[in-house]
C-alpha cells in the first residue's frame, strides 16, 4: 500500500521538521549562565515522529481516496454519517436520550463534588456555547468578544449582591436583560460590519470592558475583585457546601434544559429562519423584505442575554470573581466549542462544549501538554472534519407519493 | 423558572446522602492539601511551595510520622486561575486532605477560600499577601507564612521618605491583583505621611512591547523616585529603559523584584535598584538543611517562596503533632499559642492569621547581587 | 516641546514594530481572506530562534557583528520555514472550507506554537542581548531618542522600502497582486496561486521575524507570550488601515503606536489599550472598510 515514493516524501517531510525544530528544541540556551546544551535525542523524536504521522495519514487519505473513487463508480453505497443516522430514527435516539438524561440525573451520586463541580464548569459552558450559537453558528456573525457579555452577567450579580444583597433568583434575568441591552449598544454601530471587521471590532469591545473593570476599581473593585458573592439560596435553607454544589448542579441542569429549549424554538421560528438565510446569503435574504439589520441585531442580543446568564452563574459558583476570568482566550474557547462541535447543530454544540472543557480537567496527569494536545487537537478536527464533531442537521422535507 | 419543588429536594436529599456516604471511612494517614500553579506559564511560583511541602513531610515521616501516623501530600494544580482554584479546593475537599498549604496567587486563594472555610479546614499561604484575606476578618481559616501588602508598602513608603529623604515619588503598578493593591497602600501611606508627594500613580500594560512612553511620563513628572507594584519582568524592561534614557531616579519594588533572576535579566542596569524582601535567613541551620536537600534532588536552587513554603509546612505539621490531633480547632489553638521553629525563626500567628516573627526589610543590588540594606 | 518629540517617537517606535508585524497579517488576508491569528506566534519565534543563535553564537566567541548578521538571518530563514510549514498544515486543506474552519485552525495553531515554545525552552521570561550597540553619536540625544529605537526606525523603513519594491515592481510582486485581486483568473493565466501563497506567508513571517528581533533587542527580555499582545495590535492596525490593503497596514500601525503613546503620555497608561480599540470602533463606525480599504460592493 506504501510505494516507495511515500517513504520517501516521508524521509524529506523527516528531515524538514527536523530542520524547523532544530534551534528550539535541540538547542537549549541557558542565558543566565550563559550555557548551552545540545539535545540531540529530541532531534531523532522529531524525526522518527514527523515520519511516522506522514505515513499514517498518506495511508489514511489513500483508503479514503480509494472509497470515493468506489462510491463513484457505483461498487459502495456512500456512508451516511452516523450522527445523521442516530437522530433520524427516534427509535434509535429515544433510548439514548433516556440513558443521557438518567445519567445527568444521578450524576452528583454517582460521583465526588470534585466531578460535579468540574460537570457544572461543563454545563455553563454549554449554556455559553449555546447562546453564541445563536450569533455566529446560527446567524454567522463572527464575535470574538462573547466574553464581555459573560463578564456584564457576572459583575452585575457580584456588584448588585454586593451593594443591595439582591439573590440569585433576582439577578439571574437582570444580568439577562442587562446582557441584552449591551449587545444592542454594541450591535447598532458594529453591525454593518462585514464579516473580520465585525470580528476584530467585538474582540476590541471585549478588551475594553474587560481593561474597565481592571481599572475603574472604585465601582468594580479593579484587579483583586469581589469576593464573598452569595451562593444560589435554596428557600432560605443555609446549604453546606457539599449540598449547594449539588443544588448548582442541578440548576444549572435546568439552565441548560431552558436554554436547547428555547434555542431550538427560535431557531424554527419565523426569526430562527431569517437567520439562517442571513447566513446563507445577504443580499438574496433582503431580496426577500428581511430587515437585515434587525434580524441582526436580535441574533446579537439574544445571544448577550445567555453570556448574562451564564455570568451570574459563574459569579455564584465560584463566588470570586476578577477581570482575570473574562480574557480573549475564554472568547476563543467558547468559539471553538461551538465551531469544533458543529456549527448551528444543538447536540453538536453541547458534546462540543463536554469535550473541550472535561479534556483538560482529565488531561490533568500531562498538565505539561495538555494545552499543546489542545491546540493540536483544533488544528487536526478542522484539517479532518471542518463541519465539526456533529454536524448540522437541516430540516429537509421529502415529497411523499411519486412525482411524476 | 418554574420546577417541581419537590422532587429536586428529594433527588437532592438522595444524592446527597450517597455522596456523603461514601468517603465516610477513617484514613491511617494525615493528608496535606497542596495547590497552587503547577503547570502553565506561573508554575514557577508554585512548583517550590510543593517540593518544600514533600521535603518536609519526607523528613516528618522519616522520623516515623506524627503520632504513628504517615504523612501524606496531595498536590493539585490550580494554574493561578479562580475558577480553577475552586474545582482544585473542591477535590482536595472531597480526597478528605487534613490541612492545606496554598494557595499561591491571592485570587485564587479567595475563591478557594468559602469551599475550605465550609469544610473547616485550615489552610496556610505561603505567597498569597492581599491584605483583605487576614483583614476582612471573612476567612478565619486562613493563615500565611508572608507578611501581607500593607506592612510591605509601608516599609517601602517608610524606607523613601524616612531614610532616603525624597519628596516626589511615582507611584507605577502593572495594574495586576499583587501590583495595583500595593501600589494604592504605597499612595495612601505616602498621602498620610505628609512627608513626600505622589507625582504620579500609573499602570502599565504588561506584555506591551514597549514603555518608553512612560518612563518619559516619570521623567516629566520630576519625580526622585519610582514604587513599582508588581513582578520582574516589567520592572526590569522599566528600569531598562529608564537607564536608556539617562534618568537616574531611585527604583524601588516589592518582594515581586527581589528575585535573582530581576538582576540576571536587568544586567547592570539593574544596579542600585532596591526591593523588599523577607529578611535573608540563608545562615538559619533549618533553611541550610532543607536547601541542600532540595539540591540533592533537584540539582538547582529552590525558586519563589521557598522558604516560606518551608515554614508554612514545618508550622502546620508541628501544630498537627503538638495539637495531637488533626482537629482543625486544636490545630488552630496551637498556630495561635505555641511557637514552631521555621527558617524565619520561631513564628506563630495572631489572631487573624498573620505570622508574628516575619517581617521585611530592604535590599539593594550591589555588584549583582541583593544586599540587606540597614 | 522635547515631551511631545519624546512620545513622537516613541510611538514612532511602536508603530514600526506594529507595521512589521501588520504587514504580515494584511498581506495573507489580502491573498487568502483568512486572519492567521498565528502570525503572532511567528514574531515570538522569530525572537526566540534569534535569542539561541545569538547566545549561542556569542559563547562560540563570534565577533558581535558577524553575531549580528547571523542572527538576523537566522530569524528570518527560521521564521519563514515556520510559516510556510504552518501554511502547509493548517490552512491549505482548509482552503475550500468554510469561512470559520481556517480561523479555529489558526487559534489552534497560535496555541500550539505558544506551548511548545514553552516546553522546548521556558516559561520565565529570559533576558535578551543588546544586539545594537549604543552608538556613540547618538550619546548627547540618548535622553530623548535610544539607539536602538533608531535601529528599529532605521530597519523597519528599510524592509518596508525592499517589501512595496518587490511588490511593485518584481515578477512575484505582480503575481501577489494578480493572486489578490482574483485567485481562479490568477490560476487561468499560468500563475502558480500554491506557490503565491507560500511565498506570501514566507514573506510575512520574516517580515515578522525581524519585529521580533529587534524589539527584543530594544526591551531586552522575552517569554513565549508575547507574540499573543503584539499580534492582537498589529491586527488592530492593519483592520484600523483597512485589511488587504499594504499602505493601510503601515498607515494603520503608525496611528495606532502614536495613539498609545500620547494616550500614555497626556493621559494615563491605564486606558491606553481602551484608546486604543475605542478609536478603532469610531474609525470602523465611519469608514467601514478602514482607512484605506476599498468599499467593496457586492453586485449579484
Amino acid at each position: 500500500m506504501l510505494s516507495f515514493k511515500d517513504i520517501r516524501q516521508g524521509l524529506l517531510v523527516a528531515l524538514w521538521f527536523i530542520f524547523l525544530t532544530f534551534p528550539l528544541l535541540v538547542i537549549k540556551i541557558n542565558p543566565i549562565e550563559n550555557s548551552v546544551n545540545w539535545r540531540w535525542l529530541n532531534m531523532v523524536y522529531v524525526g522518527s515522529f514527523s515520519f511516522l504521522i506522514y505515513l499514517i495519514t498518506r495511508m489514511v487519505m489513500a483508503r479514503k481516496l480509494e472509497r470515493q473513487k468506489k462510491i463513484k463508480l457505483g461498487l459502495v453505497k456512500e456512508k451516511v454519517a452516523w450522527s445523521i443516522k442516530l437522530f433520524s430514527q427516534p427509535r434509535l435516539y429515544l433510548p439514548l436520550l433516556a440513558a443521557v438524561a438518567v445519567f445527568f440525573l444521578l450524576f452528583p451520586g454517582l460521583f465526588s463534588t470534585y466531578q460535579v463541580n468540574i460537570m457544572i464548569t461543563a454545563l455553563m459552558y454549554v449554556v455559553l456555547g449555546l447562546g453564541l450559537n445563536i450569533v455566529v453558528g446560527v446567524a454567522g456573525l463572527l464575535d470574538l468578544g462573547y466574553v464581555a457579555f459573560y463578564a456584564v452577567g457576572a459583575y452585575t450579580y457580584a456588584l448588585l449582591n454586593m451593594h443591595f444583597g439582591l439573590g440569585f433568583w433576582t439577578v439571574l434575568p437582570i444580568g439577562g436583560v442587562l446582557g441584552a441591552i449591551f449587545g444592542i449598544l454594541l450591535g447598532i454601530p458594529v453591525l454593518r460590519l462585514r464579516g473580520d471587521y465585525l470580528a476584530i471590532v467585538t474582540l476590541g469591545f471585549g478588551e475594553i470592558i474587560r481593561l474597565i473593570l481592571e481599572n475603574w476599581s472604585s465601582f468594580s473593585h479593579g484587579p483583586s475583585g469581589i469576593s464573598n458573592i452569595s451562593r444560589p439560596g435554596f428557600f432560605g435553607i443555609e446549604l453546606s457546601l457539599e449540598m449547594s454544589i449539588v443544588y448548582m448542579y442541578y440548576l444549572t441542569v435546568l439552565m441548560v434544559l431552558f436554554t436547547i429549549f428555547v434555542v431550538n424554538r427560535l431557531q424554527d421560528s419565523r426569526i430562527g429562519r431569517a437567520w439562517f438565510a442571513l447566513k446563507e446569503d445577504e443580499i438574496a435574504c433582503q431580496a426577500m423584505g428581511i430587515d437585515k439589520m434587525k434580524t441582526k441585531l436580535t441574533a446579537f442580543s439574544l445571544g448577550a442575554t445567555w453570556a448574562g446568564m451564564a455570568g451570574v452563574m459563574f459569579a455564584a459558583k465560584t463566588t470570586f470573581i476578577n477581570p482575570a476570568s473574562f480574557t480573549f482566550l475564554e472568547s476563543a474557547i467558547i468559539l471553538c466549542i461551538v465551531v469544533l462541535g458543529g456549527m448551528g447543530s444543538i447536540v453538536g454544540v453541547i458534546v462540543g462544549a463536554l469535550v473541550l472543557i472535561l479534556m483538560p480537567e482529565y488531561l490533568r496527569a500531562f498538565s505539561d501538554y495538555r494545552m499543546l494536545a489542545f491546540g493540536a487537537i483544533l488544528v487536526v478536527m478542522m484539517i479532518f472534519r471542518p463541519q465539526g464533531i456533529i454536524a448540522t442537521l437541516r430540516r429537509t422535507y421529502t415529497v411523499k407519493g411519486d412525482l411524476e | 423558572m418554574i420546577f417541581p419543588r419537590k422532587t429536586l429536594s428529594i433527588l437532592a436529599a438522595l444524592t446527597i446522602g450517597a455522596a456523603l456516604a461514601a468517603p465516610a471511612f477513617a484514613s491511617d494517614t494525615i493528608k496535606i492539601g497542596v495547590a497552587g500553579a503547577h503547570s502553565g506559564d506561573l508554575a514557577s511560583y508554585g512548583i517550590p511551595t510543593m517540593k518544600a511541602t514533600e521535603l518536609v513531610v519526607k523528613d516528618v515521616n522519616a522520623k516515623g510520622g506524627i503520632n504513628g501516623k504517615m504523612l501524606e501530600v496531595l498536590a493539585e494544580d490550580d494554574v493561578c486561575k479562580p475558577e480553577v482554584a475552586t474545582n482544585t479546593a473542591t477535590k482536595l475537599v472531597s480526597e478528605n486532605v487534613n490541612v492545606v498549604i496554598g494557595h499561591i496567587c491571592s485570587g485564587a486563594t479567595k475563591a478557594a477560600l468559602p469551599i475550605y472555610r465550609d469544610a473547616n479546614i485550615l489552610v496556610m499561604s505561603p505567597s498569597a499577601t492581599t491584605p483583605d484575606l487576614t483583614q476582612s476578618g471573612d476567612y478565619p481559616n486562613f493563615y500565611r507564612t508572608i507578611a501581607a501588602d500593607d506592612a510591605q508598602a509601608r516599609t517601602l513608603v517608610d524606607f523613601t521618605t524616612g531614610v532616603l529623604k525624597m519628596t516626589k515619588i511615582a507611584v507605577i503598578h502593572d495594574k495586576g491583583d499583587y501590583g495595583k493593591g500595593l501600589a494604592e497602600y504605597v499612595r495612601t501611606f505616602i498621602e498620610q505621611g505628609g512627608k513626600a508627594k505622589a507625582v504620579l500613580f500609573e499602570g502599565v500594560t504588561p506584555g506591551a512591547v514597549d514603555y518608553s512612553a512612560v518612563v518619559q511620563k516619570i521623567k516629566r513628572s520630576g519625580a526622585e523616585a519610582v514604587i513599582y507594584g508588581g513582578y520582574h519582568p516589567e520592572a526590569s524592561k522599566i528600569v531598562g529603559q529608564m537607564r536608556k534614557k539617562r534618568m537616574k531616579t531611585a527604583f524601588l519594588g516589592p518582594d515581586g523584584v527581589k528575585d535573582d533572576t530581576f538582576i540576571k535579566v536587568a544586567g547592570d542596569k539593574a544596579e542600585g535598584v532596591y526591593a523588599t524582601g523577607p529578611a535573608d535567613v540563608s545562615k538559619n541551620p533549618i533553611t541550610q538543611k532543607f536547601h541542600k536537600a532540595f539540591i540533592e534532588a533537584e540539582g538547582t536552587e529552590p525558586g519563589a517562596f521557598f522558604d516560606n513554603a518551608l515554614s508554612a509546612a514545618i508550622a502546620m505539621t508541628n501544630a498537627i503533632a503538638k495539637a495531637e490531633s488533626t482537629d482543625s480547632a486544636a490545630i488552630a489553638k496551637v498556630l495561635h499559642t505555641e511557637t514552631a521553629d521555621t527558617p524565619f525563626g520561631a513564628i506563630k500567628f495572631a489572631d487573624n492569621g498573620e505570622p508574628i516573627g516575619i517581617g521585611f526589610v530592604i535590599y539593594q543590588v550591589k555588584d549583582g547581587v541583593y544586599q540587606q540594606v540597614q | 516641546m522635547e515631551y511631545f518629540i519624546e512620545l513622537l517617537f516613541s510611538g514612532l517606535t511602536r508603530g514600526s514594530i506594529y507595521a512589521l508585524i501588520a504587514l504580515g497579517y494584511t498581506m495573507v488576508y489580502g491573498i487568502i481572506g483568512l486572519i492567521n491569528f498565528a502570525h503572532g506566534e511567528i514574531y515570538m519565534i522569530g525572537a526566540f530562534t534569534a535569542l539561541v543563535v545569538s547566545t549561542a553564537l556569542t559563547i562560540y566567541g563570534f565577533p558581535l557583528l558577524a553575531v549580528v548578521v547571523l542572527t538576523a538571518l537566522a530569524a528570518a530563514v527560521w521564521a519563514a520555514s515556520y510559516g510556510y510549514t504552518i501554511e502547509r498544515l493548517a490552512y491549505r486543506p482548509l482552503r475550500s472550507a468554510p469561512r470559520l474552519s481556517p480561523l479555529i485552525s489558526a487559534i489552534g495553531m497560535s496555541i500550539f506554537l505558544q506551548n511548545y515554545v514553552l516546553l522546548a525552552q521556558t516559561s520565565d521570561f529570559v533576558p535578551f542581548p543588546a544586539l545594537v550597540p549604543e552608538f556613540a553619536f547618538m550619546e548627547p540625544y540618548a535622553h530623548i531618542v535610544g539607539s536602538s529605537d533608531m535601529a528599529i526606525l532605521v530597519v523597519s523603513a528599510l524592509a518596508m522600502i525592499i517589501l512595496t519594491c518587490m511588490i511593485k515592481y518584481t515578477r512575484t510582486g505582480k503575481a501577489m497582486r494578480a493572486t489578490a485581486q482574483d485567485q481562479k483568473m490568477a490560476l487561468l493565466v499560468g500563475i502558480n496561486v500554491d506557490n503565491v501563497i507560500s511565498i506570501t506567508f514566507i514573506t510575512g513571517s520574516a517580515l515578522a521575524a525581524i519585529g521580533g528581533l529587534l524589539i527584543a533587542s530594544h526591551i531586552g527580555q522575552i517569554n513565549f507570550y508575547i507574540g499573543f499582545i503584539a499580534g492582537i495590535k498589529a491586527f488592530t492596525a492593519a483592520v484600523l488601515g483597512g485589511i488587504g490593503s499594504i499602505p493601510g497596514a503601515v498607515l494603520g500601525s503608525f496611528i495606532l503606536g502614536l495613539t498609545e503613546a500620547f494616550a500614555t503620555g497626556y493621559v494615563s497608561s491605564d486606558y491606553e489599550d481602551v484608546f486604543a480599540f475605542s478609536l478603532l470602533v469610531l474609525i470602523l463606525i465611519f469608514k467601514p472598510a478602514g482607512l484605506l480599504g476599498k468599499a467593496t460592493i457586492e453586485k449579484v
